[in-house]
């Protein structure tokens, strides 16, 4: 059994969202000047150009990449040997999310229908996983909703196949055009339940930009989606351009012999992503 | 090259923008995003008098976040402006001139860009720190309670931008798109 105290937790998380709304990933900015490089429209080089002198920017005046700086979604791997002291758990992972928000956008409401803002940016979605040993993980996603809005989820037949499910990724990304800011990371989730698959989708998004799936037939789905995807000329900024996505990560999951569930979780060209282990 | 524009806009100034030109905006823009749009409609519906002046006026689809210490204004990038269609014929009926966002526009937004004259101007999202930079003044004007979404009088010098839509009915995203679409992916597999 090991102890951690929930206010140590509070500190570590409240210091990851701050930093992680001024620094973008490492692996995503690889990506992003590796895309330049294949980008024959010269206006969508010029954007592509522009958002990383952005975040080149913000981090040296730690300051946002984006006004969006979203909700915060928490996915949190505790092993089953830890005891947690010195408060409750949930509340300080809540607080975290108020202390970091401080000096950061408040876009959330309690009340879809009220639309009245909370203030402080809670609540931050929380997602628990039990898991083996004594380790605590935290991996936070600070989610703009312009991508969000844009992603989709639906229940098909098995009989869509493969076929269907690229349709319906390519229509998502068609239909999302400039709104979501691409160049997208486009996370696919299939299989699961209709709660399951949309978390799916939201996962792939933790993975590191380009990272490809270890298995073969997934790897060779991403790539060819990725392929399709950057023949829509959406481009950067949607002003046209052959990098509409700068990657795709499918994630799949046991489902029922009735359905398929499909989910397309779209990220823009800000994905605020970062881990901690405590 | 980048037109250099004086905002609010004047009729010549708005005649003589097309779709897919590159504009650097100097003047005066509103800040106002979904609640603010919402309030407004009903306030003119209401008949009220309105916080902010409308004829050949610039509506920015913003809502920054907060300033650093001594900063005039936080990140300010645009939002998606798709979202604000339900609220725009109003506001362009009442001679609006100028509207900046991303993203797509519906096609009664379009139509409406020509029967009223006016322009949409795209800004780049995600590049909100560097956009800040432009702004050289920002006041509250109405709303506070909306905390990001209240309307801001700014005042921007050199704000890049593009014309996504102008009053001909130019549409800077869908000439984009055909040039660099090709043949296996896009139109043909979709439809």
């Amino acid at each position: 059994m090991r102890t951690i105290d929930v206010r140590d937790v509070r500190q570590a998380v409240a210091e990851l969202l701050r930093h992680s709304a001024h620094s973008l990933p490492e692996d995503y900015l690889e990506a992003m000047r590796s895309a330049g490089r294949q980008e024959r429209s010269p206006l969508g080089q010029e954007v592509i150009e522009l958002l990383l002198e952005n975040a080149a920017y913000a981090e040296a005046e730690t300051i946002p990449t984006c006004q969006d700086t979203g909700m915060a979604i928490l996915f949190v791997e505790v092993g089953q040997d830890v005891h947690f002291s010195g408060g409750e758990i949930c509340a300080a992972l809540q607080d975290a999310t108020r202390d970091a928000y401080a000096d950061l956008r408040k876009s959330v409401v309690t009340d879809p229908l009220l639309r009245v803002n909370s203030g402080d940016n809670t609540p931050a979605l929380i997602h628990w996983e039990i898991v083996a040993g004594d380790g605590l993980r935290i991996s936070a996603l600070q989610k703009g909703f312009g991508a969000e809005l844009m992603s989709r989820v639906s229940m098909f037949p098995p009989a869509i196949g493969e076929e269907g499910i690229q349709q319906f990724v390519i229509d998502t990304v068609e239909q999302a055009g400039p709104n979501a800011c691409p160049p997208l990371i486009v996370g696919v989730g299939i299989g699961g339940s209709l709660d399951t698959v949309g978390m799916a989708a939201k996962k792939a998004l933790l993975r590191p930009v380009g990272s490809v799936s270890p298995q073969p037939h997934v790897a060779a789905l991403e790539s060819q989606l990725r392929d399709a995807l950057n023949e829509l000329g959406i481009g950067p900024q949607g002003l046209g351009g052959v990098v509409t996505a700068l990657a795709v990560h499918v994630e799949l999951l046991a489902t029922h012999i009735a359905a398929l569930p499909l989910a397309v979780n779209l990220n823009c060209s800000a994905p605020r992503r970062a881990t901690l282990e405590l | 090259m980048a037109t250099t524009v004086r905002a609010p806009l004047d009729d010549a100034a708005v005649k003589s923008l097309r779709a897919g030109d590159r504009v650097l905006m100097t003047g005066t823009v509103y800040a106002a995003r979904d609640a603010a749009h919402k309030r407004l409609v009903e306030a003119m519906r209401r008949g009220e008098e309105l916080p902010l002046p409308l004829a050949g006026q610039v509506i920015y689809y913003v809502g920054p976040a907060p300033a650093k210490p001594g900063a005039v204004i936080g990140p300010a990038g645009p939002t998606t402006s798709g979202r604000m269609d339900p609220y725009t014929l109003p506001l362009l009926e009442r001679g609006v001139a100028g509207l900046i966002g991303k993203g797509s526009r519906s096609d009664e937004v379009k139509q409406a860009l020509v029967t009223h004259g006016a322009v949409y101007f795209g800004a780049v999202g995600g590049a909100s720190a560097l956009l800040a930079r432009q702004i050289r003044r920002s006041r509250l004007l109405a709303y506070p309670d909306l905390l990001s979404e209240a309307i801001r009088e700014l005042e921007v010098e050199d704000f890049p931008l593009f014309v996504l839509n102008d009053c001909y009915g130019g549409d800077a995203y869908l000439a984009a798109r055909e040039t660099y679409r090709s043949g296996a992916g896009g139109s043909q597999r979709s439809r």
